[in-house]
């Protein structure tokens, strides 16, 4: 079975301009929604206290915010945890008096009494679920911190190996697409203020890990046409690498896709984020491994002969792909 | 004919079948039970399985097996409601001379234990209980080791009669000024010549005064920070010995923090109780006209003494006088008696415990001095509606030797194996030097959710999986089904290594397996794709199948290991689900590596290498 035709010459260099001017907006969109919207950082990274709540009687969403506005718990997040029952709070310590000795725990035991007592008094019958969950307000920066150090560290990484086994063009816009995907996915999240945990920073490394994989494929097949061929013009060199592995492309990307629809659809809340961004980066990925990553690679002036030379040098060198 | 080397068929059936034998026990589910272990001189025995039977049986307690497996002992129950109630009716019927925790069992047969093959440890989000993140309170610790060597470096120069203006805190150390430089070099050499821990410096103080100041080395500062973490994840796990958790987890994350996981437990307040006690130590002298046996017998112990026991539950009669606390205790370390070479506890203590210890031994040699282990549990009782807070005492004695001679600061005490020398150096730190913890994170987890996770996982992966399956044999026909045969080896030997090797499964290590599922099949993508080029390109089939996969290879690799990279990148960002989901991510690439390419192409191999007509492929 073929979806795609072998035959197929698709004049994807062609729609360069089109294609980068896309990605240049989508780019400052994403950019615009990270720094100016913000994500919304789960208490995986902001720190604070999570307090669920069980009520006897069905209850409204917003009649709960008004309950803890009253009080004066105005920033309060509050989700329903599927059911009208079961009712999670999520909010930020109060600021603590400087020299104040209290632990994270002490006050997220007295914040979930004073928000009890608020929620009470508009209705009596409600109880906690559980002890409240918290987390430090340095844990959370830490993680932050580390995620973003993970991130770099990576990315040289591939860019030093990328470097080594093929040359610094390829290496560079190798990374270039990647942080282009990254941002994308990012952007996309913090423009739909998903929610954004520790899964989800698991799930944006995960893409990065994707998204190399199917660049160093294109780049494969670009830098065997270059070897193979005798007179070729980069941009057509270029197009038959995209269209020879067009197939390739597409067919991981469903079958990846696949398996994070079915985590997605069946695995629950606790993967849901996960499955949610790894698809998202999954649709980015595929797309600027065939519009994005090539006319980057064009635009720094690769050619034959920066693909040539060390193999007439050195034979040994010449049985490396 | 392929050329496909004999020894790589057999690495691949090896691998095959290793694969299905580790993977093996997940398959088993894990029977809920409670485990019983034996406090202070209780035994575990048969004696005791009877009379467990027997409480059991009349509480109306169904339990379906009780054994005995080394020093515990497990009762086995059809479902979570009953062990609940055997569980109930257990820690009354026995008391406080064993401790009851609920407990998984395995069922996974014995012959595939005694090889080693286990099933995953579950994490807390598959089975429910809390998670406690704590920190350790290093600038505590510092400042009560520079408290420390101040009051030493006071009474140093006050016993060699060395006349100083004023000895203060200052900065990361200890200064002191003197009038005159003769004063100052003197001081010098005195507080050098009993500190080797201290980088001393001398300067001119504004005020014209000759100073002196010593800062503890920076290579004794991290060992100190090692050593309080160390001793304070012991200490946290003696504790949570008492809570009656099974299989707890307690371990050091980077270098401030300790991460407590209590599977099954739900009552957070009762347990941070546990984990909050405080711990000190005290030196006794021991009473040799009293018997101990016949003390603890007959409750007579004379007015000034009192009777102790140790952990073995030996009586020991002590002194009730104080002879140096904790708080004088300035290190203990496990090292080796340098005449005999027999492992020992170095113990140092501060100036005024020095010189609390040179009085004593002087009148006391030969005769014994205990030590005594104080930990203090506050606990919170509802009386008449009104919550009181009191706390819980336990006293054991460490250790009750012999003085060999007459000592101050430095001695040792000698006679133990190295296990009770190690554990002893630990319990000394802890009762003296344990830094303050606070819990920066908490979270519960309960055991319901726990459950509905395992299903849900369970479902996403075989669901994900069959998918795959589908659609590979459809789009690839025969090499689909050799693709997926690997796929499914992948799932099995992915699953054994990381049963072997007692990786905890958590719901992101299920998305990491998921993920990897749906990625390994890129290997197979791009050597099908490749065979289908060569077809075309008018290769015959098996020129075809063999540039296919040599084609291929490096593009996997090339591929591979950069995926490899940021799964590295995933492991080192460190923290609980982000590592749990890394090094999934890192083992699945690494064996998609050897099921997608080496596994497929003997199995191809064997498909068509011997067909010397071989016509088509079903590509």
């Amino acid at each position: 079975m073929e979806i795609f035709h072998h035959d197929l010459n698709i004049d994807f260099l062609g729609m360069r301009k089109v294609s980068i001017v896309i990605s240049a907006i989508l780019l400052i969109v994403s950019v615009w929604a990270i720094t100016v919207k913000g994500l919304n950082y789960g208490l995986d990274f902001t720190g604070g206290i999570l307090i669920q709540v069980n009520y006897e009687q069905p209850v409204d969403v917003g009649e709960v915010r008004n309950a803890l506005g009253k009080a004066g718990f105005e920033h309060a997040v509050v989700q329903s945890m599927g059911g009208t029952r079961d009712i999670s709070i999520r909010l930020q310590p109060p600021k603590q008096a400087p020299g104040s000795k209290q632990s994270p725990d002490q006050i997220a035991g007295e914040v979930s009494k004073r928000v009890l007592t608020a929620l009470q008094a508009g209705n009596t019958a409600v109880k906690l679920a559980q002890p409240p969950d918290f987390v430090g307000p340095e844990v959370g920066q830490e993680l932050k911190t580390s995620g973003i150090y993970a991130v770099i560290v990576v990315i040289i990484g591939i860019m030093f190996y990328l470097g080594m086994r093929f040359e610094k063009r390829f290496a560079v816009a190798a990374v270039a697409s990647e942080i282009h995907d990254t941002v994308i996915t990012l952007g996309i999240i913090a423009l739909v203020q998903r929610e954004f945990d520790m899964t989800v920073l698991a799930s944006i490394l995960a893409v990065v890990g994707y998204s190399i994989n199917d660049k160093v494929v294109v780049f494969d097949r670009v830098r065997e046409l270059f070897r193979l061929t005798r007179k070729a013009e980069t941009p057509q060199i270029l197009n038959r690498a995209i269209n020879n592995t067009l197939s390739r492309t597409i067919i991981t990307s469903v079958f990846t896709a696949i398996t994070m629809a079915s985590l997605g659809l069946f695995g629950g809340d606790a993967v849901h984020g996960f499955a949610i961004t790894m698809l998202i980066g999954i649709l980015v990925g595929t797309l600027s491994s065939i519009f994005f990553a090539s006319p980057i690679l064009l635009w720094l002036g690769v050619s034959k002969k920066d693909l040539m030379p060390v193999t007439r040098e050195n034979p040994e060198l010449a049985r490396r792909p | 004919m392929i050329d496909f080397p004999r020894w790589k068929y057999w690495l691949v059936g090896i691998v095959m079948v290793l694969g299905i034998v580790y993977a093996a026990p997940n398959a088993f589910r894990p029977q809920p039970a409670v485990q019983i272990v034996a406090n202070r001189e209780a035994k575990v025995d048969e004696a005791l399985q009877k009379q467990v039977a027997a409480d059991l049986d009349k509480a109306n307690v169904p339990y379906q097996d009780i054994s005995i497996e080394k020093d515990r002992m497990l009762v086995r129950f059809a479902n979570t409601e009953v062990q609940l109630r055997g569980s109930d009716t257990l820690r009354v019927a026995l008391g406080d001379d064993y401790t009851v925790a609920l407990n998984l069992a395995t069922t996974v047969p014995h012959w595939l234990q005694s090889i080693g093959a286990h099933a995953m440890p579950l994490g807390l989000d598959l089975q429910g209980g809390v998670h406690f993140l704590m920190a350790v309170d290093q600038d505590a610790v510092l400042q009560k080791q520079q408290q420390r060597y101040l009051d030493d470096i006071r009474s140093i120069l006050r016993q060699k009669q060395i006349p100083y203006d004023v000895v203060s805190l200052s900065g990361d150390g200890v200064q002191a000024v003197f009038k005159t430089a003769a004063d100052r070099d003197k001081g010098l050499d005195a507080v050098s010549a009993d500190n080797t821990d201290l980088n001393i410096t001398t300067s001119r103080t504004p005020g014209g005064g000759y100073a002196l100041h010593a800062a503890i080395k920076p290579e004794v500062l991290d060992k100190l920070a090692q050593t309080t973490i160390t001793q304070n994840v012991t200490t946290l796990r003696n504790r949570v010995n008492a809570l009656g958790v099974s299989e707890p987890l307690i371990q050091q994350q980077g270098q401030t923090r300790i991460v407590v996981e209590l599977p099954g437990v739900q009552d957070t307040a009762e347990a941070k109780r546990v984990l909050g006690a405080t711990a000190t130590l005290e030196y006794h002298a021991d009473d040799p006209n009293v018997n101990p046996q016949e003390a603890a017998q007959t409750g007579n112990v004379p007015p000034d003494d009192r009777l102790y026991f140790t952990k073995d539950g030996q009586p020991v009669v002590l002194k009730k006088r104080v002879i140096v606390s904790g708080d004088e205790l300035v290190d203990a370390s496990q090292g080796y008696d340098q005449q005999t070479g027999l492992p020992d506890v170095n113990v140092t203590l501060n100036s005024t415990g020095a010189r609390k210890m040179l009085d004593f031994t002087t009148q006391n040699v030969g005769k014994r001095m205990g030590v005594v282990y104080i930990e203090r549990t506050p606990v919170v009782k509802v009386v008449d509606g009104k919550e009181v807070h009191t706390s819980k005492t336990t006293e054991t004695v460490l250790n009750n030797a012999v003085i060999q001679g007459v000592f101050g600061k430095k001695f040792q005490t000698t006679g133990l194996t190295q296990q009770e020398a190690q554990t002893l150096s630990l319990m000394l730190r802890s009762g003296s030097l344990a830094a303050p913890m606070d819990i920066v994170q908490q979270s519960v987890i309960g055991p319901s959710l726990g459950q509905d996770n395992i299903k849900k996982g369970e479902q996403a992966v075989i669901l994900g999986l069959c998918l795959v399956l589908i659609a590979a044999a459809i789009y690839y026909r025969l090499f689909g089904l050799v693709a997926d045969i690997a796929l499914v080896f992948n799932l099995l030997i992915l699953v054994a290594i990381m049963s072997a090797i007692g990786v905890t499964l958590t719901m992101p290590g299920i998305a990491g397996i998921v993920l990897t599922l749906g990625m390994s099949i890129d290997a197979n993508v791009l050597i099908c794709e490749r065979i289908r080029e060569e077809l075309r390109n008018g290769s015959t089939p098996l020129a075809s199948i063999r540039a296919g996969y040599e084609k291929a290879w490096h593009v996997i690799l090339d591929a591979n290991v950069t995926h490899l990279l940021a799964a590295l990148g995933l492991i080192t960002v460190g923290s609980g689900a982000i590592k749990g989901f890394g090094v999934t991510l890192f083992i699945g690439i690494s064996t998609s590596l050897f099921t997608s390419v080496t596994m497929t192409h003997a199995i191809t191999a064997l498909i068509h290498g011997r067909r010397k007509k071989l016509k088509t492929l079903w590509v």
